[in-house]
C-alpha cells in the first residue's frame, strides 16, 4: 500500500557540482576513524587501549549512559590513537587498517524467523545500534525503549545530496533483510519513503508502509515525513535509520559480519572527479580529495547540515557525501544594495536571482551579512513544511522556556529540519544550533 | 576598491580585539559594513547562506520611500506658492520643499543614529539597521513647518522610550516612527494639528485655506478638492502622506520584494473600506450622517495618512502581528479603526496613527490566539493518541 506525500513549501537549491552517477571503488584508507562527537549526547567509555588489535566488528567504546549501545570498528587493524579535545573528551578514535579486513563472526541469522530480543541483541553487539536514531531529540536510540514506529527516508532533496536510488540499487537484498530485522523492533509500522529515483528499486520491498514523497527540500527529511505521517507526541519515541545503514544491518544478518559499507558522493563546485565512491565508514577524506588549499571548505555531508573538516580528518559516521565549496572570506563593496550581486542565490526577492530558476549557483561560505536580532517575519514559514510556528519555537528555545517549547512542537523537530530556515534567515542566526541546544535542554529536563 | 579596503583595515586596527579602542568597535564596524559586506564566513550550521541581510531589507524600504519623499518636497513648495498666489517653476517649488525637509531628515538621522551608536557601544552589540527606515519616516510624517528641535526631541523620545527601553531593534512593541509622531502630537498640538500647519509658512498669510481635507470635513465643510487631486496628492497634509500614487509605487516595491507583507496592506485597505461603507450606508438606514460619514468610501482611502500608514508603518515586521493569520486580523482592524477614529473623534481628524499604535499593542495578543489554536491542535492529538502510546511503551 502506498500513500502520497506532496510537500509544497520548501527550498530547492540548484547548486553547481552534482556527482556523476558512476560508482568507483575508493582506495583503501591507511587509517579509519570513529568520531564520538558524531553521536550526539553519547559519552564514550573506551574498552580498548591504544595499540590493541581489532577485527571489523570488535567493540571500541560504549555509551556511558546507555551501556547496551556499542560502537565497533569498521575495519580490522590496530588502534593507533585516541585523540582527545578539551576536558579529555574523546574526539577521534583512529584505527590503522590491515591491508585486508578480518571480521569478527557473529553468525548468520534469519531475521524473519528470529524473535525481537535476539535481533536486538545481535544489532547491539555488532555496533549496528549506533545506526538507529531516536526522535524526539535526534540522538542515538535507547534500546530500552520500544518505538511506536520506525521511519526510513530514501528521498534526497538536500542540495547536492547523494541519490538514494543510485546508492541502494545493488543493495536491495540486504536492504530487505534489514527491514525484516527492524520490523521486529516495533509494534507499529516501518515506514519507507521513496521518491522518483529510489522507487525504482524499493517499491517491491515487503513489510513496510510505502510513501511516495515529492516536493522541495526539506521534503526528504525524515522529520518532515514523520510530521506528515504520524507526528510525535509528548512521551512517544520513534526511530529512524538512514537507508544505507538498513542494508548494513541486513548484511549483518545475511553474512554474520559487520560490513561497514559506505557510499560517498563527492560533490561541490571545487571537487574533482565528482562520482560516487565505494568505501567504508570512517574513511579518511584525504583519500578521496587529497590535500586541499585553505580557500576551499571541506564538508562532511551536505552544504546545509554537514560538518566542517580540515585536511586529514575523517568522513562523519552518518554522512554519505563529501562536499567541497569555495570559502567566501572576501569583502563585497556595497553588498547591501538591493538587486545587486544577483549571482548569489537568494530566496528573498530583494535579489534578482529568482529570475534565473534554472541557473546552477556556485555558493561560497560567506555569511552575506552580519548577525542581527530577529526582525523579518514570514520567511521561515515559507521553507518549513510543518504545522508549527518556527520563529516562535526558536525564540522559546533561546529563552529556554520548556513549556512553550513543548506547546510549540519541540518533539517534532530536529536541527536538520531547520537547515533551510537557517539558510534563508535574514538575521543570520545559527538556528540549527539554537534548536540543538533547545533539544538538549529538553533531554536534561524532561528526558 | 582594494585601496579603500586597505585604508579601512588600517583605520580599524586600534579598534581590534584586545586593542585600545575595542569598546568603540561597533561604531567603526557600522561604517565599515556600510561600505563593504564583511568577509565573515559561516562557522556553525548551514555552510552557505542566502544573499539577503537586514541591511538589504531595510534599504529596500528606504528606496520605496523615495518617490513619496520627492513628491512631498515638490508639494510643499507647490502648496506654499499657490496659496500665496505667486508664480513659480517646478524647481522653485521643489527647492522650497527640499530646503525645509532635508534639514529635518538630517536632524532625524543625526540624533537617532547618535543614540543608536551610543547604545551599540554601551551594550556591545553591532548597530542595527532599523533606524535607517525610522529616521527617514519620522520627518516624512511631520507637518512641514515643525521646528527642528521638536523633530530632534521626538526622535529622542521614540528611540529611547519606544525602542531601546524594550531592548532595541526587534524587541520594540510600538512602531518607533509613529511613537515619535504621537509624542510630537501630544506634546506640541499647536504645531501638529489645526489648519495653519499643513502649508508651508501659512501663518504669514491671512485667510488661506491651509486645512487638510479631513480637517475641513470635521469642521462641517465640504472637501474642496477633486478625487483626482486627492489621489495624485496635490493637497495639504503631512510631508509625504499626500500622494497616493507615490505611496502605491512604494507599496508595489515592498510587495514585490516581499519586504512588506501584502496581507497587512490588503486587509487594512479592506478594513478601511468596510468601515467607510458602513458609514456611507447610514442614510439608507434612516440615520442622518455628517460630512465625514457621508464622505465616499474610496475617497477615505486616498486622503490623509491612511495609505502611507498602511503601507509603511502597519507593515513594520517587528511591531506587527507575526503569524500569517494574525496579519490578516491585524491589518483589517487597523483600517477599520482608522476610519472609525477619523469619523467619531473630531479632536483627531486623522485616525491612522492611533489605529496603528493601538494595534501594535494588541498584535502580540492576536498572535497568541493564533498560536494557541496550533497548540490546542497538538494537545488534542496527544489525547487521541494516548491509546497508541500505551501499546508502544
Amino acid at each position: 500500500m502506498s500513500k502520497d506525500i506532496r510537500i509544497k513549501r520548501g527550498l530547492s537549491l540548484q547548486l553547481e557540482g552534482e556527482a556523476e552517477k558512476e560508482l568507483v571503488k575508493a582506495p583503501r584508507s591507511k587509517t579509519y576513524a570513529i568520531k564520538p562527537p558524531d553521536f550526539h549526547a553519547v559519552v564514550p567509555k573506551m574498552v580498548v587501549k591504544e595499540g590493541a588489535k581489532l577485527l571489523a566488528g570488535d567493540e571500541i567504546f560504549f555509551s556511558k549512559y546507555t551501556e547496551e549501545v556499542r560502537f565497533t570498528s569498521p575495519v580490522s587493524g590496530t588502534l593507533k590513537e585516541i585523540k582527545r579535545g578539551d576536558k579529555r573528551r574523546v574526539m577521534e578514535v583512529i584505527i590503522e587498517a590491515d591491508p585486508e579486513d578480518g571480521y569478527k563472526e557473529f553468525g548468520k541469522l534469519d531475521a524473519s524467523s528470529t524473535d525481537a530480543e535476539a535481533i536486538k541483541a545481535r544489532i547491539l553487539e555488532s555496533g549496528c545500534g549506533a545506526f538507529i536514531n531516536q526522535r524526539p531529540y535526534d540522538i542515538v536510540a535507547d534500546p530500552k525503549d520500544t518505538p511506536k514506529a520506525i521511519f526510513i527516508s530514501a528521498v534526497s532533496t538536500a542540495p547536492l545530496a547523494p541519490d538514494w536510488g543510485f546508492i541502494l540499487k545493488d543493495k536491495v537484498a540486504s536492504f530487505q533483510e534489514g527491514i525484516n530485522a527492524l520490523k521486529k523492533l516495533t509494534p507499529g509500522k516501518v515506514h519507507l519513503s521513496v521518491d522518483k529515483s529510489s522507487a525504482q528499486y524499493l517499491s517491491d520491498i515487503k513489510g513496510v508502509e510505502l510513501h511516495h514523497v515529492s516536493g522541495p527540500h526539506p521534503a526528504g527529511n525524515v522529520g518532515v515525513q514523520i510530521h506528515k505521517i504520524n507526528p510525535i507526541n509528548q512521551g512517544e519515541r520513534v526511530w529512524t535509520v538512514n537507508p544505507e545503514n538498513v542494508s548494513v544491518i541486513g548484511d549483518l544478518f545475511l553474512t554474520g559480519r559487520y560490513l561497514a559499507k559506505r557510499t560517498i558522493a563527492l560533490t561541490g563546485s571545487e571537487a574533482k572527479d565528482r562520482k560516487y565512491y565505494d568505501t567504508l565508514i570512517g574513511a579518511s577524506a584525504a583519500d578521496l580529495i587529497g590535500q586541499v588549499p585553505d580557500d576551499i571548505r571541506i564538508i562532511s555531508g551536505n552544504v546545509l547540515t554537514g560538518t566542517k573538516l580540515s585536511n586529514n580528518q575523517y568522513i562523519g559516521f552518518f554522512d554519505n557525501a563529501l562536499t567541497l565549496i569555495p570559502e567566501g572570506n572576501n569583502y563585497r563593496m556595497f553588498g547591501w544594495l538591493p538587486f545587486t550581486y544577483n549571482n548569489i542565490h537568494s530566496n528573498s526577492k530583494t535579489s534578482l536571482s529568482w529570475m534565473f530558476p534554472n541557473k546552477k549557483f556556485k555558493p561560497t561560505t560567506n555569511l552575506n551579512g552580519e548577525e542581527r536580532a530577529l526582525v523579518v517575519t514570514g520567511e521561515m514559514e515559507e521553507v518549513l513544511p510543518m504545522d508549527l510556528f518556527p520563529m516562535q519555537l526558536i525564540k522559546a528555545c533561546m529563552a529556554g522556556d520548556i513549556e512553550k517549547m513543548e506547546n510549540l512542537g519541540i518533539y517534532e523537530v530536529a536541527p536538520e529540519d531547520f537547515a533551510a530556515v537557517e539558510y534563508v534567515n535574514t538575521s543570520k542566526i545559527e538556528i540549527q544550533e539554537v534548536i540543538r541546544l533547545g533539544l538538549d535542554l529538553m533531554i536534561t529536563e524532561v528526558g | 576598491m582594494e585601496w579603500i579596503r586597505q585604508r579601512l583595515d588600517k583605520i580599524k586596527e586600534p579598534f581590534g580585539k584586545g586593542k585600545k579602542y575595542e569598546k568603540y568597535a561597533p561604531a567603526v564596524n557600522a561604517l565599515d559594513t556600510f561600505l563593504f559586506t564583511p568577509n565573515h564566513t559561516t562557522q556553525k550550521g548551514a555552510h552557505i547562506r542566502d544573499a539577503v541581510d537586514l541591511k538589504r531589507t531595510m534599504i529596500t524600504v528606504v528606496v520605496a520611500l523615495i518617490p513619496a519623499l520627492l513628491f512631498g518636497m515638490w508639494n510643499a513648495g507647490y502648496q506654499h506658492y499657490s496659496q500665496l498666489g505667486e508664480a513659480f517653476t517646478f524647481w522653485e517649488a521643489f527647492g522650497h520643499g527640499a530646503l525645509k525637509i532635508l534639514p529635518m531628515v538630517a536632524v532625524s538621522y543625526g540624533v537617532g543614529l547618535g543614540i543608536e551608536f551610543a547604545f551599540a557601544i554601551f551594550r556591545g552589540h553591532e548597530v542595527n539597521e532599523g533606524y535607517l527606515v525610522t529616521g527617514l519616516l519620522i520627518p516624512m510624517i511631520m507637518p512641514i513647518d515643525i521646528p527642528l528641535w521638536m523633530v530632534g526631541l521626538s526622535v529622542v523620545f521614540a528611540v529611547l522610550v519606544g525602542k531601546e527601553a524594550f531592548g532595541g531593534t526587534g524587541m520594540n512593541i510600538l512602531n518607533p516612527a509613529l511613537t515619535a509622531r504621537a509624542f510630537a502630537f501630544f506634546a506640541y498640538p499647536t504645531y501638529m494639528s489645526g489648519n495653519q500647519v499643513w502649508v508651508s509658512e501659512a501663518y504669514n498669510v491671512d485667510a488661506i485655506s491651509g486645512e487638510t481635507i479631513l480637517g475641513s470635513l470635521a469642521a462641517g465643510e465640504n472637501a474642496s478638492y477633486s478625487a483626482m487631486e486627492m489621489f495624485s496628492g496635490v493637497i495639504p497634509g503631512s510631508i509625504a502622506e499626500t500622494s497616493t500614487i507615490c505611496i502605491l509605487a512604494g507599496a508595489l516595491l515592498l510587495v514585490l520584494t516581499k519586504v512588506g507583507s501584502w496581507r497587512i496592506i490588503v486587509s487594512a485597505i479592506l478594513g478601511a473600506a468596510a468601515m467607510a461603507l458602513i458609514f456611507n450606508a447610514l442614510p439608507s438606514m434612516g440615520i442622518e450622517g455628517n460630512n465625514l460619514t457621508n464622505f465616499p468610501w474610496y475617497q477615505h482611502l486616498i486622503v490623509g495618512g491612511l495609505a502611507f500608514g498602511i503601507v509603511f508603518m502597519a507593515t513594520d515586521p517587528v511591531s506587527a502581528a507575526q503569524t500569517l493569520k494574525g496579519k490578516w486580523i491585524y491589518g483589517f482592524l487597523i483600517g477599520f479603526l482608522a476610519v472609525m477614529i477619523r469619523v467619531f473623534n473630531p479632536a483627531y481628524p486623522e485616525g491612522i496613527m492611533l489605529a496603528i499604535l493601538l494595534m501594535n499593542v494588541f498584535a502580540p495578543t492576536i498572535d497568541h490566539y493564533v498560536i494557541q489554536s496550533n497548540v490546542k491542535r497538538r494537545r488534542n492529538r496527544v489525547k487521541t493518541a494516548t491509546g497508541q502510546v500505551e501499546t508502544a511503551v
